[in-house]
Formats: structure tokens, sequence, C-alpha cells
């Protein structure tokens, strides 16, 4: 069964408002925290004021004695809460360090946030008082603060891991052995890089919320959760805690945001069942936006060392990644695999040979932990290859697009095996870049360029681009197990088409602000030919979505999306038998069209869905053998990564007397294949653009050698605005992806991926003929200026 | 985000205000718009005992023209700075600044009277009534006196005003016709500056005050001197941080900042001199 093109039932492709957002924007959407749960006590987390310390003492009688407090509890006193530490899903290599982490610590913290003790009182307030009252004697130790200081071992944080090396991840690919070395050896040009991936919080504008409530009889707990993942947090927190995998059912209710920082199994998670197991009441906590900074995780985190090769003509010959990443103080649910997300893209968008030799080496330090942050891994990679491929340019005196051009993998050559192994599906990546040059007028702002760049001029125009791959949709099953990832990458999906012949889709992603609502029940329409109001779709509730593995990786619409459509094709199988049956003909002469059953060439011999729906519910008249009810559940394990790609361009202006930087334009043209819906499509891209503008001018997590969070709040974290932020013009090519039939690919995090180097190469750009080749991120004001005074001094570094 | 907790009472006239405030002593604290107090209260940097809300203190939020000045009451919100005519007309440096704080949110809560009392050198409106040669009318228990806004700020978050004493009038010169700017230099629009410059100019005369650039809103007197000297702009500009004293933040560096008033001076007397 195919799309039907029936044009008067056409629902994909369309834009449609999203029906999630009329409750959101009158706040008749309910989040965790909107929930009323009587009796409910509060938790509050005492945090580490240090990064690194012994915990010599706790005293919490002063606490206790504060009206409304129920409870405190130190890490020693729940060590036996915990059948498990905290778990990591991702041991990379079988040798990968990982240090015991239990959701408060006991004798020792190490980073500043660490939790150390927990309050249970009967109202928010007594609950916040009485960590004022917590009497905590600490010895402060040494803060490994710095990435390269980690990696020399000069202060180990975990003793007994003997050092703070966590792993180190290998990708040689080589045609003959020696290959790599031989190629910067020979090849003409070289370049050497070195970049800095700064530390990013994430910002949801909900924090995390949750209230655990123990349910009258039998034991069951029931979890609510900001949380992007209640499927592998049910699985995780029960093994956690000991508790029966059946009796925890983890809900989801309205998500605010999550950007990868609520793919995670948190402590203040672990604390709140384990006490509402325990007190035999409903616990609930929520995270104070300062707590955001130091206690959910980090992303980001890495040195990159980068170095090309190319030949004469500028292709390239060999590719040599060295990274150090940054773990952070634990290890989180997936925090070993990020910069492993990223091993395989160091390449690019660019056909090169099997010259190919990637290594990450990651450390502890006495900061929060890192994970996945939108994009995890493939942004840094691509701001990597990006940068370094400016570079070549710049030592080859040619223009950056020039040299793309000649290295970019051709259409022709799709689906291309690349030298890692891998099959990218589908690409057009020239017709991509063209179109967004043609969007950004690039030959005018080149001329406008010429004139307004001249020698003392303060006002400096520069044109960025970057073109980009991403690997996503995450994530083949087999894939996914060579990688030492603990769990599969499929997605299950149920539809039901009930009685009244309104439908129920079910899925296992769990949406925090995608739109899956609509895009599902898009899909179902336009399958099943309903209307679109007239589907359901049901999520993010493990007792009515009992199979799932939730939203991260731009994983939705290419595995669960391509799940709920293969469930409709399951339904509508089901609805010829019955058809052919009750209309006496065989289902092979049945075509099925705008949600009608129809004898081919005798259109008057034909039955609606709705009759079908009715029939196959009284059950009344069924072909011999079939059941009653129309369902079909469907687990889809995707046959391939889904390969978005695209090319974004910017036009910015430095002031070179204040180094402030403007974004003048900025084009993003992006391939997801087939566009559900284009109207979710741009605010994915508007969305994701902006968090890596994000990245290349405002947000850095600022440590003092310490390890103390000088940024721990909105005034000091610079999350831009409305007002910072240049209007995004989008452009698409579609280039369907060939290995689902929906032809879709993922879309979350392409804008992440494109827009940092995007901006970095357009301020680079515009200071070149100042001598400028680096600039670092952020580039705020301030470093842009030192970088124009360095430069102009002839003193680079 | 949970504040100590704390008593609350409303005043309905600055004479009540004043009355509340010598009974509880230093426990208690003005609450006008809020928007400086609370959130220190929230991260429990300020954990006054007794709040004393001012902020419906209807007599004390006025603009009125009076004579050879404007006189605002302490009360007004920053919006109402922002499009009163008069000010528009006699003192456009002090609206358009108004116009500048915060977002739109911050304007319609907060007052200027609130930003003055504060005292906080990276605060907008006390540099710029600063600038404008500002007078500002206080009262306590004794009655009223006035002071020079040249003598009012007397160290971060300092001012001259007693524990119980209010704030409650700005008396800003007419700026009879003088050119002026206000450069705002930040990276984000709703920020606070990271240097801002309030400048006017008269023929040979100018008045220069820098925000964020010390621990009290700065006079940049040298520059004014030098204008009045007829020195060229970007001479004068160059004097920019004589009377400064910026410190580092996460922003920029001291010597950043200073590069950053040569820069901005230059701009707002080149803009003002127009
Ligand atoms: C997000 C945000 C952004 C902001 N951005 C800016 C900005 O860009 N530029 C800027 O200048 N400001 C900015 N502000 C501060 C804002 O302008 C405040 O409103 C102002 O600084 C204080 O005024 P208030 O009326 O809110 O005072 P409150 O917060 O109520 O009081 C501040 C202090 O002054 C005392 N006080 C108040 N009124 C009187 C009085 N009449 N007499 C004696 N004491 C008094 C109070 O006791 C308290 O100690 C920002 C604030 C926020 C929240």
């Amino acid at each position: 069964m195919t799309i039907t093109e029936d044009k008067s039932t056409k629902i994909i492709g369309t834009r449609l408002l999203r029906r999630e957002d009329p409750p959101l924007l009158t706040g008749e959407a309910k989040f965790t925290n909107d929930l009323n749960i009587p009796g409910a006590l509060h938790l509050s987390v005492l945090r580490s004021p240090f990064a690194h310390a012994k915990i010599k003492s706790i005293d919490v009688s002063a606490a206790l004695k504060i009206a409304g407090v129920v409870a405190v509890y130190t890490g020693k006193d729940l060590q036996s809460a915990w059948a498990a530490p905290m778990p990591c899903a991702w041991p990379v290599t079988t040798d990968m360090k990982n240090p015991p982490h239990f959701p408060l610590a006991s004798d020792k913290v190490n980073y500043v946030g660490d939790g150390v003790a927990a309050v249970l009182a009967t109202n928010e307030t007594a609950s916040r008082d009485a960590l004022d009252a917590i009497d905590v004697q600490y010895e402060p130790l040494k803060a490994v603060v710095d990435l390269e200081d980690a990696l020399s071992d000069k202060n180990i944080i975990h003793k007994d891991l003997g050092t703070n090396k966590s792993y180190t991840w290998p990708l040689l690919v080589e045609e003959t052995p020696g290959c790599v070395e031989e190629a910067f050896k020979k090849s003409k040009y070289k370049v050497k890089e070195r970049y800095v991936q700064q530390r990013l919080i994430p910002m949801a504008m909900e924090p995390r919320a949750i209230a655990a409530v123990p349910q009258p009889f039998g034991g069951d707990i029931t979890l609510y959760s900001s949380t992007q993942i209640p499927h592998i947090l049910k699985v995780m927190s029960a093994l956690t805690l000991g508790i029966p995998e059946q009796q925890v059912r983890v809900v989801a209710p309205s998500v605010g945001g999550g950007f990868g920082s609520k793919l995670d199994v948190y402590a203040e998670e672990l604390l709140c069942m384990a006490l509402a197991r325990k007190h035999n009441t409903p616990v609930r906590w929520v995270e104070e936006r300062t707590e955001n900074t130091q206690a959910t995780i980090q992303g980001r985190g890495q040195i990159q060392h980068v170095e090309l090769a190319a030949d004469e003509n500028g292709k390239i010959t060999a590719v040599r990644v060295r990274i150090i990443g940054d773990m952070g103080a634990y290890l989180q649910l997936v925090t070993p695999g990020v910069p492993i997300l990223g091993a395989f893209l160091y390449a690019g968008v660019y056909d090169i040979p099997k010259a190919y030799d990637f290594s990450c080496t990651s450390v502890f330090t006495n900061l929060t932990p890192t994970d996945a942050y939108r994009g995890a891994g493939r942004p840094e990679a691509t701001y990597a290859i990006e940068m370094a491929i400016e570079a070549l340019a710049r030592e080859m005196k040619i223009d950056s697009f020039e040299l793309r051009k000649r290295n970019y993998i051709k259409k022709e050559q799709f689906p291309y095996t690349a030298f890692s192994g891998l099959t990218y599906d589908s690409g057009d990546h020239l017709l991509a870049a063209e179109k967004a040059a043609k969007m950004t007028d690039l030959a005018g702002v080149r001329a406008q360029q010429k004139k307004q760049n001249v020698p003392g001029a303060t006002r400096l125009l520069g044109v960025g681009m970057s073109s980009y791959f991403e690997m996503c949709g995450l994530a083949p099953s087999r894939v996914l197990a060579s990688l030492n990832y603990s769990a599969g990458g499929w997605e299950a999906a149920t539809v039901r088409v009930l009685p009244t012949n309104k439908v129920q889709v079910i899925t296992g992603t769990s949406p925090h602000g995608q739109g899956h609502e609509t895009s599902w029940a898009m899909i179902a329409s336009e399958k099943l030919g309903v209307a679109p109001e007239d589907v359901d779709v049901l999520h993010s509730d493990t007792a009515i979505s009992a199979l799932g593995l939730d939203t991260y990786g731009s994983r939705s619409l290419p595995v669960g999306g391509v799940a709920i459509a293969l469930a409709c094709d399951k339904v509508i199988e089901k609805a010829k038998l019955i058809a052919a049956h009750q209309l006496e003909c065989a289902a092979e002469d049945l075509q099925f069209v705008g949600g009608t059953f129809s004898v081919k060439g005798s259109p008057d011999r034909a039955l609606p869905l709705a009759a079908i729906a009715f029939g196959a519910f009284t059950a009344h008249n069924l072909p011999e053998g079939c059941e009653p009810n129309l369902e079909a559940q469907v687990s889809y394990d995707p046959p391939n990564f889904s390969w978005p790609f695209g090319t974004h361009m910017c036009v910015v202006e430095v002031d070179t007397e204040t180094g402030a930087v403007k974004i003048l334009k900025y084009i993003a043209v992006d391939d997801c294949g087939n566009q559900i819906n284009p109207l979710i499509v741009e605010g994915q891209v508007h969305g994701g653009v902006v968090q890596g503008i994000a990245q290349a001018l405002f947000e850095e997590a600022v440590y003092d050698e310490d390890g103390n969070l000088k940024s721990s709040n909105l005034s000091e974290y610079l999350v831009p605005a409305a007002s910072d932020l240049p209007s995004i013009t989008t452009g698409h090519t579609v280039t369907p992806s060939p290995t689902n039939q929906l032809g879709v690919k993922g879309i979350g995090e392409a804008g992440t991926i494109g827009a940092a180097p995007t901006v970095i190469t357009a301020i680079i750009d515009a200071l070149s003929g100042l001598g400028v080749t680096t600039m670092a991120m952020p580039a705020s004001p301030q470093t842009v200026w030192k970088t124009i005074q360095e430069a102009t001094r002839g003193g680079k570094k | 985000m949970i504040p100590a907790a704390f008593d609350y009472k409303r005043a309905s006239s600055a004479a009540e205000a004043i009355s509340l405030v010598s009974q509880y002593g230093s426990d208690a604290k003005f609450l006008a718009g809020g928007h400086s107090l609370l959130p220190l209260m929230k991260l429990r940097l300020a954990q006054p005992a007794m709040l004393i809300d001012i902020g419906r203190v209807k007599d004390l939020s006025y603009i009125k023209d009076a004579g050879n000045h404007i006189a605002i009451g302490a009360l007004t919100r920053h919006m109402d700075v922002e499009t009163s005519k008069v000010l528009r007309e006699h003192a456009p440096l002090l609206s358009h600044a108004a116009g500048h704080v915060g977002d739109a949110q911050v304007r319609h809560r907060g007052t200027i009277g609130g930003s003055i009392a504060h005292a906080d050198p990276a605060s907008d409106l006390p540099a710029t009534t600063l600038a404008l040669g500002a007078t500002y009318v206080v009262q306590g228990p004794k009655g009223q006196r006035e002071i020079a806004a040249t003598k009012f700020y007397k160290g971060f978050l300092e001012s001259d005003l007693a524990a119980d004493e209010m704030l409650i009038e700005i008396r800003v010169p007419k700026m009879q016709g003088a050119g002026w700017s206000f450069q705002k230099f930040n990276r984000r629009a709703q920020d606070w500056a990271i240097v801002g410059v309030a400048a006017w100019r008269r023929k040979g005369e100018a008045g220069v005050a820098l925000v964020n650039m010390g621990s009290t809103p700065i006079l940049a007197t040298s520059v004014a001197t030098a204008i009045a000297k007829g020195a060229s702009i970007s001479d004068a500009a160059a004097m920019a941080s004589n009377e400064a004293d910026p410190q580092s933040d996460l922003n920029a560096s001291t010597d950043y900042r200073k590069h950053l008033a040569s820069v901005l001076v230059r701009r707002a007397l080149e803009a003002a001199s127009k």
C-alpha cells in the first residue's frame, strides 16, 4: 500500500496548524508541576557548594526542628534503597571506566551541585528553609576542571579507577595499513586545527519536575516526570530501585522542552520514587533555574584536534581527528556515546578515500556530567570539518565554496558507501548549496563586501556557510549493537479504528514540543482516509503505550512515524479482507481510495472504512478465521539511519571597534526528504538554528579554576531572545529517503548542526582582511575584539 | 526561587511609609516595582523581615513641568518616563534611556525611584540623571532634603539615603534643546549595559555619565572639561575612563570596558553634536 495520490484527501504536506498549540497557549495544558496531588511531600536537595571535597560530617538536627519538615536523608541513610547505581546505558568499550554513581553522594562530592542530602517537608517553603539549616563539614580537594589537566592524571577524581580516563574509542579505516600517515606525508596541502566546543547548559522553558505517587494497594508506583523518555525511565528506574518493572508506570504530562536534557535518568526521579515508597506518600520535586544549571546534564565539552590532507586540486586525501571528551563527574545515561555519535561524521558531506583516523579519549572532570544535547556529537563534528575546510581553502588560497564543490559527494554517487561502511541513502549536496547561495544572493553580497570592507572600515561584512550531513533517526538496532549501546532503535505503534470510525494512534515516541500529535494524526488520516481531527494520538504514558523507545536523535518521524504508517497498512490489509468478504469479491480486485474500498472498475460496489470498522466491532459477518476489531500493532526497526542534509549560509556585519557581531541574513536550506507538515519542519529548523547561533555567539557554561559555575542563572547564561536574532529564511530541497515508505528523514537537530559553523565562518570571513583566521565560541564582543587586536598586532595567539 | 519568610505591609502615602519604616527599623525594606529587590530575595541574597509596599502610593507617580526643571515622582514607572510628552520635549535623553531599561515587562513594573534608590552602577537611570545634573528629593522622619545626584552615590548599591528615608522626587533640569545620545552596549537587548553612556552637548558644554564603569554611576568630568576647553571629540573621548574604575566580569575585562567606554563616548558625543 502506498500513499494515496487522491489530491482531495491529501493531508501530508499541508501546513496544518498544530493541535498542541491552543492548550499550550491558553495555559490549559498540564505540566507535571500543575498536577494537583493532595498530601504530597516536597523534596528539596541540598547540593555541594564544592566541586571536589570530602564530606566530613552532616548534621541535620536543626533542619528536623523546622515546622513542616518530615525527614532528612543523607547519602549514607539511603544506601540500602538502591539495588544498583544510576544507569549508564552506553558502555562504549568493554574496558570503559564507570565510577559508581548514586542519587546522593556519601563520602565525597565530585561537582558543584552533587546531591548531599534530601529533605521531605509538607510544603515547599519548609523544604527549602531546611536546606539552609543542614550543617555539612567539607574538606575541599583540588578540583579538576581543565580537560588537558584531567588527561594528565595529576589529580585523580575517582581514586578507585586509578585514572581520569574513562575510555579511548578509535575508528581507524585504512585502505592499506599506514595510508593515513602516508597521505599526510605526500599530500600537497595539510591543515592542523584545534577547536574547543564549550559546555552548554540546556535551558528547557519548563525545568525538570517530578511527582512519584504510590498507588493505594499492591505496591505499584506512578512516576510523573518532565521527561523525554518515559519508557526507558520505567525500565531503568525499576532496575535501580529493585522494583518489578510491571509495578512502575511512568507518565510524561505536557513537557516544556528537553533538547536531550530530559533524555536521562536523574537522581531526583529515583529519590522521589524511593522516598514515596518509604513514606507511602506522594513525593514531588521541581527544579529551580540555578539547579537546572548545575544538576541537569550539560552539552558539548570537547577539545578537537582535526587534520586534513588534500592533493593539489584540493581533493581530501585523509582525515585525522583526536578528541578529548568531557564526561563531567559521572557517566549519565548515554554520556560516553555522545562523541561516538559524531565519530562517523568528521568527513562531513565529502567524498574521501578510506584514510580516516579518528580517536576519542574521554575524561572525568569535577564538573556537572555531560550528556546528549541537541545534535549530540554531530554539531561538534560538523563544526570541526566545516572549519577545517575553511582553513584548507585559506591554505590553498581558493574560495571555500569552490573547495567544497570539489569534494562534495555527488548526486550520482548515492546510495553512497562511506569509508566507514555506512551507507548514505540519498543526497544532493550541490543542489542544496546552490539553492542557499541563490537565496543569499551570494554574488551580490560578495560585491557589496568588496565595496564595504576597505582599509580603515569599521563595519565589515562577512559570509559564512556550512554544508552538513546528519546521521539520525536512531537507529538500526544491529548498528547500535555494534556500538555497544544497551538498547535497540526500533519504535512501536498501534493503530485502532473504533466502531464509530474514530481512530486511535498509540505511539512509543514521547513528544515534548515537536508536534507529534499533529503529525501522527496527519499520517493516519492520509493513510486511512479519515479527517485528521478524527485521529487521536496517545503517548507518553507507559500504561497506555506499553512499548516504545521515546524521543531523541531526530528519530520520532523516521522510526515512530513510519511505524504508524506500517500499522495503518496492516489495518487496511485486514479491512480489505472484511470488505472482500462483504462485497463478495476477491481482495485483489479491491482498491482503497479516500477511505473507501471499491471494486476496481465498478465504483458503485463500495464499502467505506466506517462500515467495516463497525462490522469488525459487531463481528456479525466476518470472514472465516478473522478476529473481531480493527487494530494492528507494529514494532519497526529501521534498516538504516536517516540522512538529512543541507547548506546554511549567513551574512554578518562585525563592528571592529566593539567586536559586536550582527547577523544580517540567515538562510537555511535543509533536505529532510518528504515533509509531513512544512509548518512544523520550519519550526524545528528555526529553533535548531537559534540553538546553533546561541552556541556561536552567546552561550557558555563558564567555570572558574575551582570548578564553580559563574554562569548559573539566566542573566549570566545568555540564552538569546527574539530581539537578539535575525529573521531566518528557510528553503528546502526534497530528496526522499529510499529506506522508508514515507520518504522521510529527521529534522529535529539539523538546524543546530548547521548553524554554529555558519556563523563562525562568517565572522572569520569578515575579519579575514585583518588577518583573523580563528574565532573561539562563543564569539562574544570581547572575544571578537581581542581576536582582532591579536591579529592586527601580528602576534597571533 | 523561594524567598525566606517575611512580613508585609502596604503604605498608602509617603508619610505612612516613613512611619512604618521608622517602626521596623533596618529589618524593613521598601518595595516599589520589586524588579531589583525580589530577584535578590528569591536567591536569598536579601532577606528583609518586613516589606513595606509603596507600589500603590499614587501621589508619587507624576511627571510635572516645574519651570526650570521637570519633577518626577519616585514611583513613576519606567514606561511612563519613556512615553511622557513633557519629558520627550524637555529631557529626551531621560525618556529615551528609560525606553532601554530591560524589557517591556520590566518597564511596566520598575520605578525610577527604585532604580535610583537601589544605586546599581549598571542601571541606566542613575547615570542618566547624573549626566543631566538632577537633584533627588528625599523625605524622612525629620522632613525633606535635597541631594544633588553628584553627592548621592556612595558605593556599590550604597547611597546617601538613610534607612528611614524615602526618595520621593527626581528633579531633572530642562535640556534646553541640547543634543544628546544614549549608548547602551550589551549582548542581549533586555540586559543591563556592559557599558553605557548618557551624554548631552550644547556648543562648548557637555555632560557625560557612564553606566557600569565602577562601583557607582560615573560622571566623566574630564571629558566634559576637555570639550569645554575646545578639545576634539576623539581626544575628549580618550579620557572617558579617567574617573572610572571598572571591574572585570564574564562579559568584559577592565581593559575592554575602558576601550568600550572611549568608543561609546566618542559615538555619543558625535551623535549629540549633530
Ligand atoms: C529582567 C530585568 C532586567 C532589567 N534590566 C535593566 C536594565 O537594562 N537597566 C536598568 O537600569 N535596570 C534594569 N532592571 C532593573 C529595573 O529597572 C528595576 O525596576 C529598578 O532597578 C528598581 O526599581 P523597582 O521599582 O523595581 O525597585 P525595587 O526592586 O522595588 O526596589 C529596589 C531597592 O530600592 C529601594 N527603594 C525602592 N523605591 C524606593 C524609594 N522610593 N525610596 C527609597 N528606597 C526605595 C527598595 O527598598 C530596594 O532596596 C532590570 C530588572 C529585571 C528584573
